[in-house]
């Protein structure tokens, strides 16, 4: 789970990391209200989780609470790659001399967190990561271990930092192992870890990434999580417990198994279709939770036809075919439904739909295309 | 022989008393599974349908010699009960849990390596693995696996079965199939299970079922490269998975231009591995490498 800078900043403060003073605002009005409290040049700051919100125009200074207030309506309602702005941090604008990176993640290769610091900050880590890999200083530390000030501090000094960052920065970054461990980050970033030009090192931009696996231990990120989700279809599909990503082609699709799934989303592109989401529902299939999905799936306006395929593996397939025949009659499907079972006794679940208006696939493939097929209006 | 398990396999289920573990159990045991205990804390002297239940795996062990375990205990205790198995000298500790925080698995396995515990952990998050005709550790479907001469290891559990359906439909039978898990981080990875296939006897071809996320299968096509000598056919699931979206499973992520189908499938051609662009495709390679 993303959390929104305003967010991450807050979080970051309670581990003593600084950052400039700054408050959210959800309407023009109580941005320039937050500016006049701040009483000095404000940034004012869309709250996406998407890269690339400065270029888009979402970030703007102002050096009055009036022009905060234009810009924070300019902002508020703009739409960055699909994302409505519905919050902007107003904060103090800091000018920099140096902007640093400071990033925590897990590596996946070395079962390991990894502690990375540039002297590039303020620019993407993967663009530095790929151009000049030879400025990126990284240590692998165990959870277990931690990692003091003193270990930040060489880090830093590895990475290039000024001398006099260096002090600052160490207790930062040490600071960010200890929240990263301790809120169960999978990401924790300070892009640009600035130095300005008063001499303060400071956090201006950050990023944390909670583990999703972990947030049932974090109570003030499963409240977060709920209210966040940003598409509608999303968020219904967490409050029914599905494993559901929404995607932008016409095809609902339901499989069980993620890999499965992939697959099938891999197939209908081959067969030249979209497909409209990634809809996991797990081993079993059992009738009560396809047509949970099913309902799901229908709420969606762009689906044009439905394509589900399962593997019958401990359930069989004729037990299958007639739980997705069950949920499929009591949820009132108004669009073309292909259906392919494979695994133990799929000739008997197939033969068990041959008599329905569902369209019974031999394999993945032809699955695919009977979908794509219907999905343009197609004759199966 | 297979890897990882067979005939000696000695299973204990932690977690037997639980809906899951007390199914599962059952189905291992069918298939032909030695399992002789299960371990729930506090449960000790009990038996689920005449398998001896313990407090804990060391007095699992020294009772039953147990040597493998299968974890079925829910996500916020399933880190500790492998760290159990392992500090109890267990050799194959299959995790099967979905939804344990990342730190846990990092920090189970860093105490391992630190106490010098020599047991392997496959999963977490994973189907289990089957060395066909001997042992099935998980929630693998027994009926679909035939004994034979092709090893699979995969991310997926349903892709594993798909492949594996197909595999012996067409009346060819599977030495081990691994479920390696979806997280991102795990015990036993593509290359750890590669190296193992390279020294069975059992194993002529090798099909390796990888998806978007990490570089596990970076590191297998080198692995591949430099010391593989049987054949080894490759599928990548995820090719048109969007970029910062978690697909079900927890390591199925592209992170900026980290973990794309198209960096995995590329480093396998690259390494002369041959890719499938479909699962029927599979098949065709398995032919043409056996032959």
């Amino acid at each position: 789970m993303k959390l929104h800078e305003y967010q991450a900043k807050e979080i970051m403060r309670r581990y003593g990391v600084r950052t400039p003073r700054g408050e959210v605002a959800c309407t023009a009005d109580e941005a320039g209200e937050i500016a006049a409290r701040l009483g000095c040049a404000v940034a004012v700051k869309a709250q996406v989780h998407v890269g690339g919100r400065g270029k888009a125009g979402g970030i703007a200074v102002a050096t009055t609470p009036d022009e905060a207030r234009c810009q924070a309506s300019r902002i508020l309602g703009m739409n960055i790659k699909g994302l409505t702005v519905t919050r902007v941090l107003v904060e103090e604008a800091v000018k920099a001399a140096r902007e640093y990176y400071a990033g925590i993640t897990i590596d996946r290769a070395r079962r390991s967190i990894v502690v990375m610091a540039s002297s590039e900050g303020g620019v993407d880590i993967e663009e530095v990561a790929a151009r000049a890999p030879e400025k990126i200083a990284r240590a692998w530390v165990s959870p277990r271990e931690g990692f003091e000030p003193w270990q930040a501090r060489s880090l830093a000094l590895a990475a290039g930092f000024d001398r006099k960052a260096v002090g600052a920065a160490g207790t930062y970054i040490a600071s960010l192992f200890r929240l990263f461990v301790r809120e169960d980050a999978s990401l924790a970033e300070i892009n640009p870890l600035m130095l300005s030009e008063g001499g303060h090192v400071i956090a201006a931009d950050a990023k944390i990434t909670i583990d999703d696996n972990a947030i049932v231990r974090h109570p003030e990120y499963q409240a977060l999580a709920e209210e966040d989700s940003e598409d509608p279809l999303e968020r219904e599909a967490h409050r029914r417990g599905l494993t559901y990503v929404k995607l932008d082609g016409d095809i609902g699709v339901i499989g069980n198994g993620a890999g499965l799934v992939m697959a099938t989303l891999d197939a209908i592109s081959a067969e030249g279709g979209r497909a409209a989401n990634f809809l996991d529902i797990g081993g079993g299939a059992r009738a009560d939770v396809v047509r949970n999905a099913l309902e799901l799936i229908l709420m969606d306006g762009r689906v044009k036809a439905i394509l589900i395929n399962v593997f019958g593996g401990i359930t069989r397939c004729d037990e299958v075919a007639s739980g997705l025949l069950a949920a499929a009659e009591s949820v009132g499907v108004r669009v073309p439904m292909v259906v392919r079972l494979a695994g133990t006794r799929e000739e008997e679940g197939r033969a068990l739909l041959r008599e329905t208006s569902v369209v019974a696939a031999e394999g993945m493939a032809d699955a695919a295309r009977q979908a794509v097929a219907l999905a343009a209006g197609g004759v199966h | 022989m297979g890897i990882f398990i067979g005939d000696d396999t000695r299973l204990v289920v932690q977690g037997i008393t639980g809906r899951e573990g007390r199914f599962h159990a059952g189905r291992m045991r069918e298939y032909g599974t030695n399992v002789v205990a299960g371990v729930t804390p506090g449960r000790g002297g009990a038996d689920v349908d005449g398998i001896p239940v313990f407090d804990t795996v060391a007095e699992a062990v020294r009772e039953t010699g147990a040597n493998a375990s299968c974890v079925f205990v829910p996500a916020s205790a399933a880190a500790d009960a492998a760290a159990e198995a392992l500090a109890a000298g267990i050799e194959i500790v299959v995790c099967i849990t979905e939804g344990i925080p990342t730190l846990d698995v990092m920090n189970m396995l860093d105490a391992a390596k630190a106490r010098g515990w020599k047991g392997r952990v496959i999963g977490p998050n994973c189907p289990g693995l089957v060395t066909c005709g001997k042992a099935l550790v998980g929630i693998m479907p027994g009926r679909i696996f035939t004994p034979g001469p092709v090893g699979l290891v995969s991310r997926s559990g349903t892709l594993t079965y798909e492949v594996v359906n197909l595999l012996s439909a067409r009346g060819i039978g599977q030495s081990t199939c691994v479920g390696v898990g979806g997280d991102p981080i795990i015990g036993t990875n593509f290359v750890d299970c590669l190296a193992e296939f390279e020294d069975d006897p059992d194993t002529r071809a090798v099909v390796l079922i990888g998806e978007i996320g990490g570089q596990d299968e970076e590191d297998a096509a080198a692995f591949i490269r430099e010391n593989m000598t049987k054949p080894v056919i490759a599928f990548v699931s995820g090719r048109t998975a969007p970029p910062g979206k978690r697909m079900g499973h927890a390591g199925a992520i592209v992170s900026g231009n980290m973990g794309t189908a198209e960096s995995k499938m590329k480093a396998f051609r690259e390494a002369g591995v041959p890719v499938a662009d479909s699962i029927g495709e599979i098949m065709r390679l398995v032919m043409d490498a056996l032959k």
